[in-house]
């Protein structure tokens, strides 16, 4: 009785040969992946490998180097950039510092977007965005200020403001950074129940191995050291099935190299 | 294409009410409100049971689950027993996530309405308070400037060099306009009057004097507000909102010594300087109207200016210019520690430092003014 999940197994995002640098400085080069419709996609790798610098790409924010970055059969970085932020409005974005907007309450930062594109009354939009902030555990924090609350609860803000418009697309940046285990918990149950019901397709940047292996139905792998990606696919058969000992090490939180210096 | 979203109501008993949900429920198409159920209630007091049957939903998202909410608060308030069939588990699960974590009740409380009296007497008590601030920050700065001539307080040399560029060099043409500009207006003023004696050599005379005792110093103090103490709120600010001054707090650092200090002296020291050529400039400027529109012959304007200026004159708009200096970067750095934790308050931190330095300096004049003539200076 949901509703059906639009295309699956279609391509909804593609990144193909993308380089990625700042001036001369390649962060990452040879980026190539499909991202399916409904797809709950993990970007890991090390601290600083440039996964954020991989979403400002996906998002609009930094233009390849080289490569495309293809929309469905759009190809992103080709639109002029008018039809580029008309994509954009389709999706839903968590910035990794949370960047709410400091002199609005978190009522006010959800409500934006939704009075920007929704054209719902006045009323409507105070009940979705109620009913948001509790969908991230924040009921009740409507009036607060971003600087009144903790991080975790900014990070969470952030997430309901990101999914103000119920977001074809939801971009995450590292959202469970900060949070207790069950929030962190809660967080994957409604990152699951979205695309569940809503057919959404999620991109989250994360280090939290119990959510990548929970939530986590495809991923892409990325190393600082060769500047490229080393695996990608379903983070279980990943850990199952890779040689790479980066790769194991990070899914393993480093025990198998550990066992590497005991053997 | 979507099916319209629409309600069908059916009483199937007195105090029952059912309602029949259908069609697409999504952001984009056009809704029902959750008054249309609720007006019936409205209507026909008797109803004690909702019952809403959603079988025939075909898509939904979380609009949806929003009428469900409003239209369950709603009930619950009357007290009336409300029950939805055929819920897509989806939308089951995600409002059991909504109300996982109960609702933080006292946060309204926060927010109330203040009475007239209390907004009065609150602003009272936040101006006797800022006042306060303003005098222990003085104190604080006047503690770390004397630590530091006992060799105790540290900040780092680069910090002071960037900002002595920043208030001096990077300064001086915004100075050279101004100040140019206000020797030519002085000229232009004093000769219309002075013509009427035929007394336009004295235009030499009135533009040093005014320029070199008042508006070199003023001027320069009024541009440097602006430019640097607007700047040194807005930095201090910015820090304050990333946490910053706390990191140098908690390090063991003081903010007094390692953050106010190096733009207090650089600023003390700049702005005499910038004050001595903005006199010069000023001049210059007398000079180009007395000596190109008034006849006299540059050997004559010099000599009647260098006549009319003695050290006196020079040494008091300097030490105006520094005193200024004091202000502003004091005013800047009051305002940025000050400031508040969001983009705004950075924005009010600004403005007010360049208000806050732009009075100090006129009241400063003004004492200046009347020391001079009880001294007669
Ligand atoms: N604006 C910038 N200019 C130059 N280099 C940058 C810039 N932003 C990031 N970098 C570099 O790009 C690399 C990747 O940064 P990025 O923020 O994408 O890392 P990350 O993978 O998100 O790390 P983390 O997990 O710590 O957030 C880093 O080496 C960083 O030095
Ligand atoms: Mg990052």
């Amino acid at each position: 009785m949901t509703t059906e999940i639009e295309k699956p197994n279609t391509p909804h995002i593609i990144v193909s040969d993308l380089t990625m640098a700042y001036g001369d400085f390649v962060i990452q080069r040879d980026l190539s992946f499909t991202i399916n419709y409904s797809d709950i996609f993990i970007i890991m790798g090390g601290s600083g490998c440039g996964k954020s610098t991989l979403l400002r790409h996906l998002i609009g924010l930094k233009s390849p180097a080289k490569g495309q970055v293809f929309y469905g059969d759009i190809n992103f970085w080709d639109i002029t950039p008018d039809e580029r932020s008309r994509i954009m409005q389709k999706c839903g974005i968590l910035y990794q510092k949370g960047a709410l907007w400091s002199s609005m309450t978190l009522a006010e930062n959800v409500a934006l977007p939704l009075e920007e594109y929704s054209g719902l009354s006045h009323s409507n939009i105070k009940e979705i965005v109620s009913l948001k902030l509790a969908l991230v555990g924040l009921a009740g924090y409507e009036e607060f200020y971003p600087s009144e609350i903790s991080g975790g609860m900014q990070k969470r803000a952030g997430l309901a403001r990101a999914m103000a418009l119920d977001p074809e697309i939801l971009f995450f940046d590292e959202p469970s950074a900060g949070l207790d285990p069950v929030s962190a918990r809660r967080l994957d149950d409604l990152i699951l129940e979205l695309r569940d019901s809503l057919g959404t397709t999620v991109v989250i940047v994360t280090h939290e191995l119990a959510s990548i292996f929970a939530i986590g139905n495809n991923s892409v792998f990325l190393d600082a050291e060769t500047r490229t990606m080393i695996a990608q696919g379903d983070p279980n058969r990943m850990l199952a099935e890779t040689d790479d000992p980066k790769v194991k090490e990070f899914l393993t939180r480093g025990e198998s190299a550990v066992e590497r210096v005991i053997e | 294409m979507q099916a319209q979203s629409k309600i069908d109501f059916s009483h199937f008993s007195a105090d029952t009410l059912h309602a029949a949900i259908s069609g697409t429920w999504k952001i984009s198409s056009k809704l029902p409100a959750p008054e249309e159920v609720l007006n019936q209630l409205a209507t026909d007091p008797r109803i004690k049971n909702i019952i809403i049957n959603a079988s025939d939903l075909k898509g939904w998202d979380t609009t949806f689950l929003t009428f469900i909410n409003a239209i369950s608060k709603e009930c619950q308030k009357e007290n009336i027993r409300f029950e939805i069939q055929e819920l897509p588990k989806g939308a089951k699960r995600l409002l059991r996530i909504a109300s996982a974590v109960s609702e933080q009740k006292d946060a309204y409380q926060k927010r109330k309405r203040k009475s007239f009296l209390y907004m009065v007497g609150d602003s009272a008590v936040v101006f006797g308070t800022s006042i306060v601030d303003m005098v222990s920050f003085i104190g604080e700065a006047s503690q770390a400037v004397v630590r530091f001539f006992f060799g105790k307080a540290r900040f780092r040399r680069i910090d002071f060099l960037i900002y002595i560029e920043d208030c001096g060099a990077q300064s001086l043409p915004i100075v050279t306009l101004i100040s140019l500009l206000v020797g030519l207006i002085l000229a232009f003023v004093g000769a219309v009057q002075l013509k009427m004696f035929g007394a336009q050599i004295y235009v030499a005379n009135l533009v040093a004097i005014a320029m070199v005792r008042e508006m070199g110093a003023l001027m320069t103090g009024i541009i440097m507000a602006g430019r640097i103490g607007a700047a040194y709120a807005a930095q201090l600010g910015t820090m304050q909102v990333n946490e910053e001054i706390d990191a140098l707090n908690t390090m063991g650092i003081s903010p007094m010594d390692f953050l106010v200090l190096p733009r207090l002296f650089a600023l003390a020291l700049m702005m005499p300087l910038l004050t001595l050529y903005s006199d010069l400039l000023g001049i210059l400027g007398g000079a180009i109207v007395g000596v190109g529109m008034m006849d006299i012959t540059p050997m004559q304007y010099f000599t009647q200016t260098q006549a009319s200026l003695d050290m006196t004159n020079i040494s008091l708009g300097i030490a105006k210019g520094g005193i200024y200096g004091i202000i502003i970067a004091l005013a800047g750095c009051l305002r940025g520690m000050q400031s508040g934790r969001s983009a705004a308050a950075v924005g009010e931190a600004t403005t007010a430092a360049v208000v806050t330095a732009i009075v100090h300096i006129i009241i400063t004049d003004g004492i200046f003014a009347v020391l001079c003539d009880a001294l007669g200076i």
